[in-house]
């Protein structure tokens, strides 16, 4: 509060901000905050089943369903990894790209979607540059959508496949994870926090089932607010500081196309925040080191460390195919089918919530 | 013109002290009696409008409303955007020059008042402050003036550069016109891939979202002020648009006790939400400003209810449905207002935070008519335009966007309990609007 503001002189009664009517199909993944500790937990079990489950069996939990992916940014893993992991459950997949569809043209989110739900689509898996674009797209489909990435959001299954690894390393043959089963586990998440859909996911998650999250980084790529976006994140801005008291370690990497207008000094931020040999053995000997990917070596991380023995990165893109499995089957197993009226219905009065 | 008593009815006129039971007789479109209740003495032949327990006030007056015309007719018309203002009581509007073309000219400033546009209601054109509204060179602000705009303003953008600010305000002050700031430092909200689509906070970076930093307001308004009092001996007036932080709000209160010719207007939903209220992106609560914090919402209350903020404005901003239907970073700004506003004061000021009924009245009539130096407005003294809005202060009643007389439906409000229903609005001596 801006400190030349007077004083108000009595508690006034204000508007309350709506709640939210979100998700409106209970088959979404939109934020890990759509999950509850115990629907985490299910999907970790879930993730484990699928993943042994003899693959003639497993072709057939989802066969001949119709989930389409809907990619508006660029991608190897995610796009790939739910591709598998759909095919693997026996659905149909269609893969709808910006720059090979009608979007080139004009095509709005809405109607891309309306179009896909006309098409068949019994889910949609997307993509997106643009903040809150899976909410806008949920609302107007109403059909169960995973957020697979929205700008520098949220990114649900990542945080979802990173928790997997990181209770592989740190509580292998845990089975049901609850809100203690974290507990004295210290997560550093560390770089471009602020254009991170991965580390808002992972800092929301993580706390939940008892971790501590580390926020580090220098002040332009991690504000101070970060910290205040939900219990159990603190910042660290000194990298050998937090290597020191965790057990994962979380790099990013610097996202460039969303910099605008950010000076950064490449040569400075690697001197202070890339993750070397040198450094993992001198604070964080055992730590498990991950990395969302893509990695760019010699820049936040170097080539001894993405390929040393620490390293998690590969196990997390196999754990990714598990998730997405489970969460594909959950997208698929409530009765989803919404009336076509239904998203008619959302052209006025959007999340209207809030009578006063 | 048939003349129009308005009979047995609560007059509140805060500009003339008035709160009694008053009769008022209407002729030629001005006020031409006003009497205690049956005793008109001048009423005969007039058509009798039946106030008994309704409030008569002077009709409301919106100093910042976008009518979209010319260029934009999609979104909004003259005739559309004043049938909704008569509707919510408004008997004028002030309306914004960013229109396509912009109206940096006397001819654009003529064709929006001309009888063609079918305007329910007073259009009070402002004009462009600089050509296009680019802030490179002035418009010809005594041409616009004789044509009939009553302030300038580039809104929509700032006037940025510290120069062409001075020059303004100089040149305003040489005819006797308001400068009207739209206060937001666009090096700090703008980059080259896009603007800034909330309230720079906590919420802005949990939703990912870029944030406007408070600063940007307030750093502007706090340069203008120093302009202000730098050209104190031409007596130039700086009007602050839709004020949203407690940093400028501040340096305005500031300015006023150095004597300072400054004044301010704040949004309904500057006043009653905040940042929390984007929710999941919500589309129909992006607007710039932005909603802020609560502790800046707070000072937006508090400085009503002290006095330091001149009036409510709605900074009505009308778009198409499929406009807002989007991604929430590449939507357009605003929400439309022109039917909520007396609801909502009525509903939030008046009756939650108790605010006198002159007080708030005032905020909507009398004090935007004299800050725009807008004679015979927002009173209701013999002699005055009858400009009259008459309204049920007790009747609660649920705003429903798909009602509205606007072409556009993008409000917040939409089900939202509002106090006080709007029975007639007379613009001039015309009924503009009469509630079943």
């Amino acid at each position: 509060m801006n400190p030349t503001a007077p004083a108000v002189r009595r508690a006034l009664t204000t508007p309350p901000a709506p709640a939210s009517p979100f998700p409106y199909n209970p088959g979404s993944l939109l934020s890990v905050l759509d999950l509850t500790v115990d629907g985490v937990s299910r999907l970790l079990q879930r993730a484990t089943e699928l993943e042994n489950e003899d693959p003639i069996i497993r072709d057939h939990i989802l066969a001949k369903r119709r989930i389409a992916l809907l990619f508006y940014e660029s991608s190897t893993r995610t796009r790939t990894s739910f591709e598998l992991a759909a095919k693997a459950l026996g659905a149909d997949t269609t893969l709808v790209s910006n720059l090979s569809s009608s979007i080139e043209k004009g095509e709005s989110l809405k109607d891309t979607g309306l179009t896909l739900r006309a098409l068949g689509a019994e889910a949609i898996i997307l993509r997106h540059n643009s903040s809150g674009a899976a909410w806008l797209l949920e609302e107007a489909t109403r059909l169960p959508v995973i957020n697979a990435g929205d700008g520098m959001h949220e990114h649900p299954t990542q945080a979802l496949l990173d928790l997997r690894t990181i209770l592989a390393h740190l509580r292998p043959g845990v089975g049901e994870v609850g809100p203690e089963t974290l507990a004295g586990v210290t997560v550093a998440i560390v770089g471009d926090i602020l254009h991170s859909r991965v580390a808002r996911s992972n800092m929301l998650l993580l706390p939940r089932l008892g971790a501590r999250v580390l926020l580090c980084g220098p002040k332009e790529l991690l504000p101070e607010q970060a910290a205040r976006s939900g219990p159990g994140i603190e910042i660290e801005r000194d990298f050998e500081a937090a290597l020191a008291q965790s057990q994962a370690v979380m790099m990013l990497r610097i996202q460039a196309e969303r910099l605008a207008g950010l000076q950064l000094d490449l040569d400075e931020y690697k001197a202070s925040y890339q993750l070397t040999g040198q450094l993992l053995a001198a604070h964080a000997p055992t730590a498990v080191v991950m990395h969302p990917g893509p990695i760019i070596r010699g820049m936040e991380i170097t080539a001894g460390v993405a390929d040393g023995v620490q390293s998690a990165i590969l196990e997390q893109v196999t754990n990714g195919l598990a998730i997405r499995m489970a969460v594909m089957e959950r997208a698929l197993a409530t009765e989803t089918a919404a009336p076509a009226s239904a998203a008619a219905d959302s052209s006025v009065g959007r999340q209207n919530g809030g009578r006063a | 013109m048939t003349a129009l008593a308005i009979c047995g009815g609560r007059l509140v006129d805060p500009a003339a002290g008035v709160d009694a039971q008053k009769d008022v007789l209407l002729k030629d479109g001005r006020v031409v009696e006003i009497a205690g209740t049956g005793k008109l003495k001048h009423s005969d032949g007039a058509e009798v409008l039946d106030a008994t327990g309704l409030v008569v006030a002077p009709g409301l007056i919106d100093i910042h409303v976008h009518l979209r015309e010319p260029g934009q007719a999609y979104k909004e018309t003259i005739a559309t955007g004043t049938a909704a203002a008569a509707a919510g009581g408004f008997s004028s509007v002030a309306a914004m020059p960013n229109t396509t073309p912009v109206n940096d000219s006397p001819e654009i400033t003529r064709w929006m008042q001309a009888p063609e546009r079918g305007a329910q209601v007073r259009v009070f054109p402002i004009a462009a402050a600089t050509r296009g509204s680019k802030g490179e060179a002035l418009s010809d602000y005594a041409a616009l003036k004789s044509a009939g705009a009553v302030a300038v303003t580039d809104d929509g953008r700032p006037i940025l550069k510290d120069g062409m600010m001075r020059e303004s305000l100089a040149a305003a002050a040489r005819v006797g016109l308001t400068v009207i700031q739209h206060a937001e430092d666009t090096r700090m909200t703008q980059f080259a891939n896009g603007s800034a689509s909330m309230n720079l906070g906590p919420v802005s970076f949990k939703l990912g979202l870029r944030g406007m930093p408070t600063e940007a307001e307030t750093s502007i308004v706090e340069r203008d002020i120093r302009l202000v009092a730098e050209l104190r001996e031409a007596h130039p007036h700086l009007h602050v648009a839709h004020i949203s932080t407690a940093g400028a709000l501040a340096a305005v209160r500031q300015a006023r006790r150095n004597g300072l010719r400054v004044t301010c207007e704040v949004t309904p939903h500057h006043f009653l939400l905040t940042e929390e209220h984007v929710g999941l992106y919500n589309t129909h609560a992006k607007m710039n400003p932005p909603l802020r914090s609560a502790a800046d919402r707070d000072a937006m209350i508090e400085g009503i209810l002290d006095g330091v903020v001149d009036a409510i404005a709605t900074d009505h901003a009308p778009h198409a449905m499929h406009e807002k239907e989007i991604e929430f970073e590449l939507a357009p700004n605003g929400i439309i207002g022109l039917e909520t506003a007396l609801g909502l004061s009525l509903r939030w000021l008046h009756r939650e935070w108790r605010m006198p009924l002159g007080r708030v009245l005032s905020l909507l009539s009398a004090q935007p008519a004299a800050l725009l130096g807008l004679k015979g407005r927002g009173t209701l003294t013999v002699g005055s335009f009858a400009d009259v809005v008459v309204f049920d202060p007790k009747v609660e009643w649920t705003y429903r966007a798909t009602e509205s007389q606007s072409k556009a439906k993008n409000t917040p409000f939409d089900g939202w309990s509002m106090q006080g229903k709007v029975r007639w609005t007379v613009s001039e001596g015309k009924i503009a609007f009469a509630s079943a």
